[in-house]
């Protein structure tokens, strides 16, 4: 049989599975509210009749596992519900804010993922000289320190001392690519300062491991100059793990975005998210909740099957 | 004296240095009230003024001393980022110890619950709680507390699942020892060493996303001083070219760079590494 067929469609199905149990956390997580989210929003002072009626609008009358049905339904169908405080459609929220965050961590990506692979390869063939050293200090520093703190010096070096680039990434909808990456370009620098430390050292590590093994001690031996025993014997075994990193670190990014868009007034879903979380908007938070995660699982997801498709043992019919 | 000196003298730098760090802040933490110059509080000038014989880093926003928030902030801060992680552990190595002693379906239930919650980012998972607990201290330490004790979890559990097959566990069993004996007194003690480093990293961790949700105004609540807060409510002094703000940010970082030179310290004397 194909073990690799089987085993990408278990994780395909597991990947599936995961969404599903997670949406219903989500979901299920307003049932902790102290009485419901009829009572919570209308307070102390409303009357019964007046909840009642809330409630039949919201569909809380329903029993839950109805309701939760009719969530992923529309959900599905791409309709996310209705803000709670100010009453318009989530789609409507979301749409605009779920593309600039996107636009944000793909900007950050474009520049994480190369420079962390130069970085972490160079430090991984440099081992113990003084720019690997360097490299680790400053990488060590970017994880220890809080977000904000980075995003904060950027801000000062950058926009501040320099003033190249703004400090608060307000855009507008009709604002020209040149314009957006320029406005972006302080939020995406901090997130790429912090996910490339995390990349750099864990592709570091891997082509660590991968040079310590026989067949490259083989190669060196049998006399292959260096540069052929890294581009024709090392790469081709380290793109799996390295293409792992990338997508693991993605899964970071997209979370990551929540701060850096705070400390720049970003109009992303982060932001939505805790402005919502300090109103109590639930559904709106639910709605961001879920694509954070589903993302955050795809990524994961991406990264577990590459691993595994990596594997030339399982590639080729036994 | 010489024996004590030597040991002391065979530790790297690097983790002295964390020593030196933590042992200050402890200190600041303890004696808050006697360090500062003034109330936790307390509005004792002008907004934003700038630094001075009085007021040693200016004023906040408020116009509160910055210093003395700086010192209260040391105590709240670190102080329930540390209670946080302690009630992580607990859960944590509770849950972890049922699992790997009772086994069967007990196990099979929390280790897929935590799976669900790994799954899931710590800092949406935390926000949406927050969201329906409210933002109050103690719902910060119970949903922080909560969602970290997975990652405890999964580490203790695979560290007791190895101590349950000894023959002195088998032995406590066969001599009728109930199960929070066997957990205590059997599993505890053996498991203890990989989990001390393993409470280093965690903390700062705990610390980190504390502070990140404090900064983000969903964390520690004012009037209480908070290193993440303090940065937030006065970031717009950066944009005149003033650092004041981010001295607390910087406290942050040198205490996890601190507990992160002492856990390496501890793992690579754990891992029997010589120099």
């Amino acid at each position: 049989m194909y073990p690799l067929l089987f085993l990408v469609l278990q994780r395909l199905f597991l990947g599936a599975l995961t969404l599903f149990v997670v949406s219903l956390v989500i979901f299920a997580s307003i049932e902790l509210l102290p009485g419901d989210v009829a009572e919570q929003i209308l307070g102390q002072s409303a009357t019964p009749e007046t909840l009642a009626a809330f409630r039949t609008e919201l569909g809380l009358d329903l029993p839950p596992h109805t309701r939760y049905l009719n969530w992923l339904n529309n959900l599905l169908a791409g309709d996310l519900g209705t803000s709670l405080i100010s009453q318009t459609p989530i789609t409507d929220l979301l749409s605009e804010r779920l593309y600039n965050t996107f636009f944000l961590a793909g900007f950050a990506a474009l520049i994480s993922v190369p420079l962390a692979l130069f970085l972490g390869i160079l430090t991984a063939l440099h081992r113990g000289s003084s720019l690997d050293k360097a490299v680790n200090v400053v990488s060590l520093a970017a994880i220890s320190v809080p977000e904000f703190f980075v995003a904060y010096i950027l801000v000062f070096i950058f926009s501040v001392e320099l003033a190249w680039f703004p400090s608060i990434a307000n855009l507008s909808s009709d604002a020209s690519l040149l314009e957006r990456l320029h406005r972006t370009f302080l939020p995406a620098l901090t997130l790429t300062l912090i996910v490339t430390a995390h990349m750099m050292r864990m592709t570091r590590a891997s082509i660590i491991n991968l040079l310590a093994l026989p067949y490259i001690e083989m190669a060196r031996l049998k006399g292959a100059t260096p540069t052929r025993t890294i581009v024709r014997h090392a790469l081709p075994n380290a793109v799996a793990p390295i293409v792992t990193v990338v997508a693991i670190n993605m899964a970071y990014l997209i979370v990551g975005v929540v701060i850096v868009e705070v400390v720049f007034v970003y109009p992303g879903l982060g932001q939505l998210l805790v402005d919502s979380v300090s109103k109590r908007d639930f559904t709106v938070v639910q709605a961001a909740c879920l694509i954070f995660s589903a993302t955050y699982i795809l990524f994961n997801m991406i990264s577990d099957l590459i691993s595994v498709m990596s594997n030339p043992r399982l590639r080729h019919r036994k | 004296m010489t024996s004590a000196l030597q040991k002391l003298h065979n530790i790297p730098a690097t983790a002295l240095f964390g020593m030196f760090v933590i042992a200050c802040y402890i200190f600041v933490a303890l004696f808050a009230p006697v360090i500062a110059p003034y109330g936790e509080s307390e509005i004792v000038a002008y907004e934003f003024e700038p630094w001075s014989r009085d007021f040693w880093l200016g004023t906040d926003s408020l116009g509160r001393d910055m210093a003395t928030r700086m010192i209260y902030g040391a105590r709240n801060t670190i102080g329930i980022a540390f209670v946080t992680t302690l009630l992580t552990f607990l859960l944590g190595c509770v849950a972890a110890f049922l699992s790997a002693t009772l086994q069967g379906w007990v196990d099979q239930i929390i280790s897929r619950a935590v799976d669900v919650i790994i799954s899931i980012p710590t800092l949406i998972f935390a926000l949406l709680l927050l969201t329906i607990f409210g933002t109050s201290v103690y719902s910060l330490i119970i949903v922080i507390a909560i969602i970290y004790s997975t990652f405890v979890f999964r580490i203790a559990r695979a560290v007791a699942v190895g101590i349950v097959v000894m023959d002195y566990v088998e032995a406590a069993q066969i001599r009728g020892e109930g199960l929070w004996w066997i957990m205590s007194r059997e599993i505890l003690p053996n498991a203890a060493p990989p989990l001390v480093a393993e409470f280093g990293l965690r903390f700062c961790f705990v610390f980190l996303t504390i502070s990140g949700l404090s900064f983000l105004g969903l964390g520690i609540q004012p009037p209480a001083a908070d290193w993440g807060s303090m940065v937030r409510e006065n970031a717009s002094l950066i944009t005149f070219g003033d650092l004041t703000p981010l001295i607390p940010a910087s406290a942050i970082g040198l205490l996890t760079i601190a507990v992160n030179f002492i856990v390496d310290w501890m793992l690579h004397k754990a891992s029997g590494l010589k120099e």
